[in-house]
């Protein structure tokens, strides 16, 4: 092994300009119709992964990615793979910065090693092992990267997507939008009942308008925080049930029995408002 | 041996539940609060458990139970202050407590009692 590593080493160092060259033209092949990153972004890049290459394999371990040696480059192929992820690559054309390297790196053995087969197939293996290994790794953290973006949205679509509102004095309303999932009725229920305890609010309004369909399982954790409500002393309403809404609760065979149930928002509001005692009345003509 | 005191207020009791319910203490406010709507002829219960920061199926079926229990008994039961998380954890635990009223403090607990022990014998326990 150190033979051979030894020897990349030597290739990397003695023709990393010539194989630069063939990169970038490898590079601007497929990417030359691409705005999203320039010119001399990419070649600022290949130079610093090559003088890393370089480091990187000029000591033992060649064919253990995760040793020590290897941090800087693995951490720099993070980072191209952050930003990638950020302007917009696919994880293809992320792992074709380290692939497009093999021709140029090829094509060097072969000049070095042609009078030799057994040695240059030996050392084609070697280096395609490596650049495979370090491709993988770049697409690994690219996956990673575009995973903590998902995630990021998700909680704040999380956040956005549950305001209670306070309509009038003892009544609340909470309108839903999105569909309603375990993870996202646990948070709209925790923060409606909270509500409701600082408030003191008889009436809690629950506006499903915004969600696109209800199945049983909407529906179960529609009963369960009505029933939350109502075992801590308040009432609940459901409104903004859509014609298609109540047609499937039907055919689905769920029991809103118990629930009242309101076609609008204004008619909940009307309901509640009743309830409490008022009444709204107009004063011009 | 923790007790939870029950006090009399009229024709009503209140029990105000201020420390952690272990079995122990549940099941001893159930004996002492069905033998006190007994001797005293009760006709509602308020139970205050805004200070129950925990339950357990136990301790909810207890409260349902009593709750039940002090209906047999001819005494309106009315649960007052349940905390967010409580209520959360009863839902998730099946436990719904169908039949017992709630209120969400004192002041609206006796609004309701009063105002079912004048509507008379059949305005209770509809839901």
């Amino acid at each position: 092994m150190t033979n051979a590593q030894s020897r990349t080493h030597t290739i990397v160092k003695k023709y990393g300009n010539e194989m630069l060259a063939g990169w970038m033209n490898e590079l601007s092949g497929s990417l030359r119709t691409d705005r999203r990153i320039s010119q001399s972004e990419l070649s600022a890049q290949t130079r610093e992964f090559l003088a890393l290459l370089e480091t990187a394999s000029s000591s033992d371990g060649i064919q253990n990615l995760e040793g020590a040696q290897w941090t800087p480059l693995r951490d720099f192929l993070d980072s191209i793979s952050r930003s990638r992820a950020e302007q917009g690559f696919s994880s293809d054309e992320t792992a074709m910065f380290i692939f497009s390297f093999k021709k140029p790196l090829f094509e060097r053995l072969r000049k070095d090693f042609g009078d030799n087969p057994q040695l240059l197939a030996e050392e084609t293996w070697n280096a395609t092992e490596l650049l495979d290994k370090l491709g993988l790794h770049t697409i690994k953290s690219f996956q990673r990267a575009r995973e903590a973006v998902i995630n990021r949205q998700q909680e704040e679509l999380l956040e956005l997507s549950t305001p209670v509102v306070k309509l009038w004095e003892g009544i609340l309303a909470l309108p839903m939008i999105g569909t309603l999932d375990s993870a996202r009725t646990q948070v709209v229920m925790e923060s409606l009942l909270q509500r409701i305890v600082e408030t003191g609010s008889e009436t809690a309004i629950i506006d499903i308008t915004g969600v696109p369909t209800v199945d049983t399982l909407t529906a179960q954790h529609l009963l369960k925080t009505v029933t939350a409500i109502r075992m801590m002393g308040a009432d609940c309403i459901i409104s903004g049930i859509r014609p298609q809404i109540a047609q499937t609760i039907v055919h689905l065979g769920i029991d809103l029995q118990g629930i009242t149930t309101k076609a609008t928002l204004a008619d909940a509001l009307a309901l509640a408002l009743k309830r409490m005692g008022f009444a709204v009345s107009r004063t011009k003509g | 041996m923790e007790r939870i005191p029950i006090l009399g207020m009229g024709r009503f009791l209140l029990v105000t539940i201020q420390i952690e319910m272990d079995d122990g203490v549940a099941l001893r406010l159930q004996e002492d609060l069905t033998a006190r709507i007994e001797k005293t002829g009760a006709r509602g219960v308020l139970i205050d458990i805004s200070a129950l920061e925990m339950v357990d199926s136990f301790i909810g079926r207890m409260i349902g139970n009593i709750s039940a229990m002090s209906h047999i008994l001819n005494a309106r039961t009315v649960l007052i202050g349940m905390q967010p998380a409580v209520a959360i954890t009863l839902v998730e635990l099946g436990l719904t407590l169908t039949g017992v009223k709630t209120a969400l403090n004192v002041e609206r607990g006796m609004a309701l009692l009063a105002a079912s022990d004048e509507d008379g014998e059949d305005a209770s326990g509809q839901e």
